[in-house]
């Protein structure tokens, strides 16, 4: 076989292995590529990569069709006695102006681009997003009110340990218990940073990733074009469950959005009210663990594991001195309140009758059966510094 | 060759002060290390293989992930560089040895151990809560105030290796600014040595940042410190400027001595000299003093003011020239020479054709507001493996099989050996160029579970790991079935056209002490 029927089988077998792998699984072509996205940057940005994408393929198929013309015009067998030329200056003065000027031609427009995506000024309203291990917090600043966004998958679609394979919904890892919802047609700046390691929000039809960076705020910004549902994903590494945070946003008219903000201010004194009559009442020990057992398995049992076993570096709470000894329920009660080491506060995502109820339950499930009760008022103490 | 007296056995391994000896250690410690990081690929590969978690939890297979980087970049690939030098850099400046054997066999001699204190925090009943799981770029606060007891292994052993590798660096530069033969001036050194001269001044100057870097995280873990922790008036970017002031020049520590082998290897199975010798040494250089100027590339997403942003992108972009000349200077050697395919040219010819695909991906990543999409994402992971594997590892296997019969006196099995190649390159890009689609489709890096709309890339991706592992052990064996007499006596001159002292001047197999009598250069 010749070489040039070699390389011609291998390209073709290489592409038709591919395009198998890709048409059997994907009905549409855009699978392939970055998407044009629905925001005037995220189109700029789908067209500046297309553009440096065909010129980069173009150079490198210019190069590959240099070889591949000396691979088969200057073998040995068709070309037996070698030149013994060894530098050309006008050729090599050729080969370093032509790359200078494409680059030069390549970032004319990429200055542009991001000279607009870096100027966040003008915005019409702002989001703070704060990435917590492993869920985001929306804070909507103009009207003061916020909520925790995480994975709504539940487990036992991607925990599949026994390898018998899982029933998976279309968005599978993709949808959230809270999205985001923000108006089209405004431009919307957002206030990045993060309560404990780096995260990074990205929404790729926005053609927005900002590092949400602890202690540090970033900034950016988009203007949605088109309502719609728009899903992304942390894209900085930050620990065990990197791959279970994403994103969704909604994007609705603005009279929708209004709507929306009413409503989420409404549920939000309606929850105030609803604390405050549970931080005054004396709670029953069946209550409190009813309560504590459901706030457990929602925020709690990720780390320290549904039976409090812990896992790794979190630590187990079954049988542990801090959820056993009664001379420690305040200290107790405070590290839920405000964290430890790399256990993030949950005193701003909790009330205090759901801090008293899991404290409560920690404190008498999976065998600890110290018969502690912690009262909210309690809890309302501590949050005052009593 | 009766008069090579060294002890034999174990002592000669251990207290060997000899270059051959040195470089054949440090080849087979990184041809280990290169099976221990490649499994752990292939772990990566088979969780990836289908959505949903079928095999590791999440925590180990971010150590995996870690540990696979560590270990390719620290083990495989430096340590395969180095073997390469004291192999070569001798033989090819007309000298009898490094120019500081001891310290030679001391640099060798730690890998080991640092590799064993990196891979004990694998090992549960030492570190309960894992390996190290916070990637091979270790960020804080990730790596600090959330990474897990066994960081401070990583941490040593970290040290350890950097130890090393400046004590190779320096023995490099001590050895070719004095051991030359006469009449070798710089401007005649083959480019093998001129590329590892350069790799060697980088690793001088970046591998004590990068001990910094994690001896602020050591303190920053145990004695109070606030480096890197804004609490205590720190700062996280800070380790990120730092990590990849280090960084980017080790990628480039990573390719510059596969350039080396190209330089050489093209030239041979052309029967012409190289195009433009002396523009492939300023282009190294200008690639290798570029390199300083660049990092912050990898960080357009940690929100730097526009300027830095702007120049960032601008420098990158200024690196795709000089690494332009040396791809185009390559393929003009070839120009209307007289060409065969023996392995080592198979090999040299899809490194550069390979490298250009890794090195186009490039330009593209170097535009920042596109980067902003790209950054994080397979995308990134298919362009650094393209440049690593058939960029770094390709040249290293190109180099074995082009320097193997010099060194062993023995011809290789040639038909495996080109079914090693087409194994290899077929599934190198079964591999790792479906990662640009899933990338662009929006998968982000160092996950272990996904979307079912990946599926079809990931698992392509999988059975191309798998192939391009498995073939590797048939190199393998085609080196020990050369060491051991493969096909026959290799001729003084192995190659027809070879240039270099070692095939000039040097018999088949080399002897122990290459030049005892400093050959004459014109």
């Amino acid at each position: 076989m010749s070489l040039l029927n070699r390389v011609m089988s291998g390209t073709f077998m290489l592409f038709t292995l591919l395009a198998s792998g890709v048409w059997a699984n994907e009905p549409e072509l855009s699978k392939y590529n970055l998407r044009p996205g629905v925001t005037e940057n995220s189109q700029r940005v789908f067209d500046l990569h297309n553009e440096v994408a065909w010129i980069m393929l173009i150079v490198a198929f210019l190069v590959f069709a240099a070889i591949l013309y000396a691979v088969i015009k200057f073998r040995k067998s068709a070309h037996p006695t070698p030149s013994k030329f060894s530098h050309s200056t006008t050729l090599e003065i050729i080969w370093t102006v032509i790359p200078m000027l494409i680059l030069i031609y390549l970032t004319k427009p990429a200055i542009g681009l991001l000279l607009d995506m870096e100027d966040a000024s003008k915005a019409d309203m702002t989001v703070k997003i704060t990435g917590i291990q492993w869920k985001w917090k929306y804070t909507y600043l103009d009207e003061d009110f916020e909520f925790v966004s995480e994975l709504s998958t539940p487990a036992s679609q991607y925990e599949d340990y026994a390898r018998t394979g899982t029933e998976k919904g279309e968005n599978y890892l993709l949808e959230v218990n809270n999205e985001v919802v923000l108006p089209v047609g405004k431009k919307v700046r957002f206030l990045m940073t993060s309560d404990d390691v780096i995260h990074s929000w990205w929404v790729p039809d926005f053609a927005v990733k900002m590092d949400a960076i602890p202690g540090f705020i970033n900034e950016t910004w988009t203007r949605i074009e088109k309502p719609g549902v728009y899903r992304g994903v942390c894209a900085e590494l930050c620990g065990r469950l990197h791959g279970f945070m994403p994103i969704v946003v909604r994007a609705v008219t603005q009279s929708e959005y209004d709507q929306w903000v009413a409503q989420k201010l409404e549920e939000k004194a309606e929850a105030a009210r609803l604390a405050a009559e549970a931080a005054a009442k004396s709670w029953s020990m069946e209550d409190l663990m009813e309560m504590g057992k459901k706030v457990y398995a929602e925020k709690c049992s990720v780390c320290h594991q549904p039976e409090g076993q812990g896992l790794a570096s979190f630590p187990a709470l079954a049988g542990s001195e801090i959820a056993t000894n009664p001379d420690k329920i305040d200290e107790h009660t405070s590290i839920v309140l405000y964290g430890k080491n790399a256990m993030p506060k949950f005193g701003d995502q909790l009330t205090d009758a759901e801090i008293a109820a899991v404290v409560t339950y920690e404190r008498n499930a999976w065998g600890n059966s110290t018969g502690d009760i912690v009262q909210p008022g309690r809890v309302g103490e501590l949050r005052a510094g009593n | 060759m009766a008069h090579d007296h060294h002890p034999t056995g174990i002592k000669r391994w251990l207290f060997t002060t000899n270059h051959k000896d040195i470089g054949s250690m440090y080849l087979w410690f990184s041809f280990i290390m290169f099976l221990i990081g490649g499994a752990m690929a292939l772990g990566i590969r088979t969780e990836l293989f289908q959505p949903g978690l079928q095999f590791f939890d999440p925590n180990t297979f971010n150590s995996l992930t870690t540990l696979h980087g560590l270990i390719m970049v620290f083990g495989a690939v430096m340590p395969a560089f180095v073997g390469l030098a004291n192999w070569l850099i001798p033989m090819q400046i007309g000298a009898p040895d490094m120019a500081l054997p001891r310290m030679n066999n001391f640099s060798f001699w730690i890998l080991p151990f640092a590799f064993t204190l990196l891979l004990l925090s694998l090992v549960p009943q030492l570190f309960p809560d894992g390996a190290p799981n916070f990637g091979w770029t270790f960020y804080a606060p990730l790596s600090t105030k959330y990474g897990p007891a066994s960081t401070d292994f990583f941490i040593f052993g970290v040290h350890l290796m950097g130890i090393s590798s400046i004590m190779g660096a320096i023995n490099v530069i001590v050895t070719v600014f004095n051991m030359r033969a006469p009449g070798m001036t710089l401007m005649k050194m083959p480019m093998f040595v001129w590329t590892w001269v350069i790799t060697a001044f980088l690793l001088i100057m970046v591998m004590p940042v990068l001990a910094g870097a994690v001896t602020m995280m050591l303190t920053d873990r145990h004695f109070g410190t606030s480096f890197f922790d804004a609490a205590g008036g720190g700062d996280p970017v800070m380790f990120q400027h730092i990590f990849w002031f280090f960084g980017h020049p080790e990628v480039y520590i990573m390719i510059l001595p596969a350039f080396g082998i190209a330089s050489h290897i093209i030239p041979t199975f052309s029967r012409k000299p190289l195009f433009g010798y002396a523009s492939m040494v300023y282009a190294t250089a200008s690639i290798a003093f570029l390199s300083f100027l660049v990092w912050a590339h990898h960080m357009f997403t940690v929100g730097m003011p526009v300027a830095g942003e702007l120049y960032f992108m601008i420098a990158t972009m200024i690196i795709a020239v000089p690494t332009g000349v040396k791809i185009f200077n390559w393929v003009a050697t070839m120009w209307k020479g007289s060409i065969t395919f023996e392995t080592p040219m198979l090999f040299a010819l899809a490194f550069v054709i390979l490298f250009t695909l890794g090195g186009v991906s490039g330009v593209m990543l170097a535009m920042t507001p596109v980067d902003k999409q790209y950054h994080d994402t397979y995308f990134v992971v298919a362009h650094f493996h393209y440049v690593l594997f058939p960029g770094a590892i390709f040249g290293t296997i190109a180099a074995v099989y082009y320097w193997l019969p010099k060194w062993t006196g023995n011809m290789f099995n040639e038909t495996l050996s080109k079914i090693h190649f087409w194994l290899s390159i077929i599934s190198v890009n079964i591999t790792f160029f479906p990662m640009h689609f899933s990338g662009l489709a929006g998968m982000q890096r160092r996950v272990p579970d996904y979307n079912m709309m990946f599926e079809g890339f990931n698992q392509l991706s999988s059975i191309g790991a798998f192939m391009l592992g498995f073939s590797q052990l048939l190199f393998m064996y085609i080196v020990i079935n050369c060491i051991r007499g493969g096909q026959g006596k290799a001729t003084d001159n192995v190659w027809d056209g070879a240039e270099g002292l070692e095939f000039t001047h040097l018999p088949s197999p080399a002897p122990y002490h290459s030049f005892e009598k400093a050959p004459e250069v014109k």
